[in-house]
């Protein structure tokens, strides 16, 4: 029962910051603090993959996200000097409320549709053995029924580094000036 | 399993959606705009992991993994061509770059 309750105040706060986090990203004027409040987004994420017995995903996650993309999305603003703009400025009100109304409808309509389709389903959730989301566990699946998705991510890979250094590139002399 | 169950973890991740939706519909700097992309998808892969966790399977991790993949793909693209716009002197405001516009 002790180790139920700290799951729960875990639970509790990764899931209070995951959500203040992601508004913060949103709601900064300065992208500079956003990027930033994406990190703390991304880790309390991994928190929650870790309650989910996620932990190979959950170390990727760290890796990859908090690690490469963000550190990425920094260079790029401290690049082009991130100007700030006031997340309401010089829009029409109507277009605002449009936005937070549809947000919210989005919200309304996956809660729907998941308690309609599945809500009787999810009160149990399956028994699983020790390193289910172990490295062992997910290289196996990879190397073995996922073979496929496993090569065709690789083929993605070099594709965007290939486009991201084309596009990263000189612009040739004709368009120049 | 210990603590909530597969279906609080879903409502947290709609919530997280919802705001990223949010924050692309009102941001005009298209670098938040990326940044909020990036919470959408995360919101996905929580959904995904959950319902992995709930069934007791694997391949919901995997098929997380690879979205993560795609993310950073989506990123590389992304900020490849903000910086290419940048470079053409035309201003971030995803509301002026109409110039693919019939």
């Amino acid at each position: 029962v002790a180790g139920n309750v700290l799951v729960w105040i875990v639970w509790v706060v990764a899931a209070l910051a995951l959500l203040t986090s992601g508004i913060a990203v949103v709601l900064f004027s300065n992208p500079f603090y956003s990027a930033l409040a994406l990190i703390g987004n991304l880790a309390s994420l991994a928190v929650l993959y870790l309650l989910l017995a996620a932990e190979f995903v959950a170390a990727a996650q760290v890796l990859v996200y908090a690690g490469a993309v963000v550190v990425m999305f920094l260079f790029v603003i401290a690049y082009l000097g991130g100007r700030a703009d006031a997340p309401w400025a010089g829009r029409p009100t109507m277009q605002s409320v449009a936005a937070i109304l549809a947000a919210a409808a989005i919200a309304v309509e996956v809660v729907v549709v998941i308690a309609l389709k599945a809500g009787d389903r999810l009160s149990s959730a399956a028994e699983i053995e020790d390193g289910f989301g172990s490295p062992a566990r997910i290289g196996r699946l990879f190397l073995g029924d996922h073979l496929l998705a496993f090569e065709v991510t690789s083929i993605v890979l070099l594709v965007a580094a290939v486009g991201g250094v084309i596009l990263g590139s000189a612009i040739p002399k004709e368009s120049r000036s | 399993m210990d603590g909530p169950g597969v279906a609080a973890y879903l409502i947290i991740s709609v919530i997280l959606f919802a705001t990223g939706a949010f924050g692309v519909l009102i941001r005009r700097s298209p670098l938040i705009v990326l940044l909020a992309l990036e919470i959408m998808l995360n919101a996905g892969n929580l959904a995904l992991i959950a319902f992995a966790r709930q069934t007791g399977t694997g391949s919901g991790q995997i098929f997380a993994l690879t979205v993560m993949v795609v993310a950073a793909a989506e990123a590389v693209v992304g900020l490849g061509l903000i910086v290419a716009i940048s470079r053409k002197r035309v201003e971030l405001d995803v509301d002026k770059l109409t110039n693919l516009r019939g």
